[in-house]
């Protein structure tokens, strides 16, 4: 008979944990680093154009006037990309996991994954090359009958090149994110809840409502604000379709700019102060991101004690 | 408000596979009808061919008849929402809707098809429901917390209380009592005996003293072997089926020399 001592240990499984725990807290470590360093390289070199006399920033009347057009600017595309892209990508990821017919949900997943592997440029150039001239009648349309919205305040640009069209395009962008991330999540209701629903007597469409959506919420949240980082960070399909402007009002004309395409126009032959601007717009962009992720993880906890995880 | 169900010759499938074969069987209004038999003899299969539950599955499909009252489940025209909404089920493991108060989980199937209810009319019918369910004086003080806080076997009462809310003719039970300790088993196992004044309840159980205990009737499923189709050996009194089955392997089955 042989006796195991409590205090020998195999070797091998403890070291094994040691470097998973060691690699696990590096990475987690690592990310932190880079946030932080890219934080205070931002604020370094964004200092001059805080502390800087107005008259010397670009429009002459300071820093604050400015930024805030083109904060504006980037919220406005943010927003019409993810009101279009939000019920369109949910919709399609709903019909993929508990609608269409196995052999062309699995084909249409693929097709989405797909959409999000074409680079931005390419989405630039389509939106300012054909999606633009298409959709300048609908602009012209929507002058003549909705101009009394200020939304729609005519003349309608002729070249389509608006903020409208650069929301359009970043929402086609943003689509395959949020589309991939809720049709992951939905294929992950417990079929225990699906078929609680569908016992009661629910339809398909109610048994998504009860317990599907309810089910998903956090990670819809989760997916939207993804999809949200990248329609505010966009540059180059934004650049390349809007022609930018003065903050206006109408989305269907031109005008309008966001911080990402400001800075990546404009970066190239900037120098001295106007170098130290475009990283403040830059060190903004960063400062909105994080507070939209706040928010967005402050209400998915407002409801933790129902989520189903207790 | 309960029905009888009787069954005519009924084959499921799953795809091309026949996994329970030609099964008839006549269940009685306002009594507990008990499946026993080992794993994967069809039982539960079969009970859920009764709301048309098996469906969900994709490739699952029936032939013969299910008649509740005379009407056939599966007769053309009929829409298995309705099947269900007449015939509740409560499944193996407890499952509120984990998004859901208490309150609202018991509300859910009443709820649907945009039934509207007066607040009164919801309170009183959370009330009758969940003292139907034996639940009432645990959970009264916190009817807005979420239904997955209580215990295995509260939970599984709530569910109980959720399937008696929306009044149904049938009350179908998979295993209801197998994720349970023995106390909840229990207080489960009360609650089916008062439930069968007002309910046709069928149960299907691994546990054929909880069997013994609950049913006024049993039916004993077995399969010949893996691949085989699940067969109805013998459906009878459970009293018969416990103490002098008809058929040996009833008999080997009760008696714990196999399954």
């Amino acid at each position: 008979m042989t006796t195991t001592s409590l205090t020998s240990s195999r070797g091998a499984g403890r070291a094994g944990d040691k470097v998973f725990s060691g690699a696990a807290l590096a990475a987690g470590c690592l990310i932190l680093a880079v946030l932080f360093g890219v934080a205070l390289f931002l604020v370094i070199q964004a200092i001059p154009a805080f502390t800087a006399p107005a008259a010397d920033i670009q429009g002459g009347e300071g820093f604050f006037a400015y930024i805030w057009p083109i904060v504006v600017g980037t919220l406005i595309a943010a927003i019409i990309a993810l009101a279009i892209a939000t019920p369109v990508s949910i919709g399609v990821a709903l019909f993929i996991s508990h609608f269409a017919p196995r052999g062309l949900a699995s084909g249409l997943g693929y097709v989405i994954d797909l959409l999000a592997a074409i680079p931005s440029v390419i989405y630039g150039a389509w939106g300012a090359a054909f999606l633009a001239p298409q959709i300048s009648p609908a602009y012209g349309w929507l002058a003549a009958n909705m101009g009394w919205l200020p939304l729609f305040h005519g003349p309608a640009s002729a070249t389509g090149k608006t903020i409208l069209t650069a929301g359009i395009v970043l929402s086609v962008m943003v689509i395959p994110i949020i589309t991939s991330l809720s049709r992951e999540i939905f294929l992950q209701t417990p079929k225990l809840h699906e078929e609680a629903a569908l016992a009661l007597g629910a339809t398909r469409w109610e048994m998504i409502k009860m317990s599907v959506l309810p089910f998903a919420r956090p990670g819809i949240i989760s997916a939207v604000m993804l999809g949200l980082g990248r329609a505010l960070g966009e540059t180059m399909a934004v650049a390349l379709v809007l022609s930018s402007g003065a903050l206006t009002a109408s989305l269907i004309q031109s005008g309008n700019q966001t911080i990402a395409a400001e800075i990546a126009l404009n970066f190239p032959e900037a120098s001295g102060l106007k170098v130290s601007t475009l990283i403040a717009a830059g060190l903004v962009l960063f400062v909105i991101t994080l507070a939209v992720n706040m928010i967005a993880r402050w209400i998915i906890s407002r409801h933790k004690e129902f989520s189903g995880a207790n | 408000m309960s029905k009888r169900i009787d069954v005519k010759d009924l084959n499921v499938y799953y795809g091309n596979f026949l996994a329970v074969e030609d099964v008839s069987i006549n269940i009685e209004a306002k009594s507990v009808t008990a499946f026993i038999g080992p794993s994967g003899c069809g039982k539960s299969t079969f009970l859920r061919t009764l709301n048309r539950m098996h469906e969900v599955l994709p490739g699952a499909r029936v032939e013969g008849e299910v008649l509740l009252d005379g009407d056939n489940l599966y007769g053309p025209g009929v829409d298995p929402v309705t099947v269900r909404s007449q015939i509740g089920m409560v499944f193996q493991r407890p499952n509120p809707f984990p998004t859901m108060s208490i309150r609202d989980n018991v509300l859910a199937g009443v709820k649907l098809n945009n039934q509207k209810i007066s607040k009164g009319e919801a309170d009183a019918l959370v009330e009758r429901s969940l003292r139907g369910a034996n639940l009432w004086n645990e959970v009264k003080d916190r009817l807005e917390k979420p239904g997955s806080g209580l215990s295995g076997g509260q939970q599984q009462r709530l569910c109980i209380a959720r399937a008696i809310a929306v009044e149904p003719q049938v009350i179908l039970m998979d295993e209801p009592c197998s994720a349970l300790d023995p106390i909840s088993t229990l207080a489960v196992e009360d609650l089916i005996n008062e439930l069968k004044d007002q309910y046709t309840v069928v149960i299907v159980t691994h546990n054929m003293q909880q069997a013994a205990r609950v049913s006024d009737k049993t039916a004993f499923f077995n399969i010949a072997g893996t691949g085989k189709p699940g067969k109805l050996i013998e459906f009878a009194e459970t009293s018969t089926i416990f103490n002098n089955p008809s058929q040996k392997a009833t008999e080997d089955y009760v008696s714990g020399r196999f399954g």
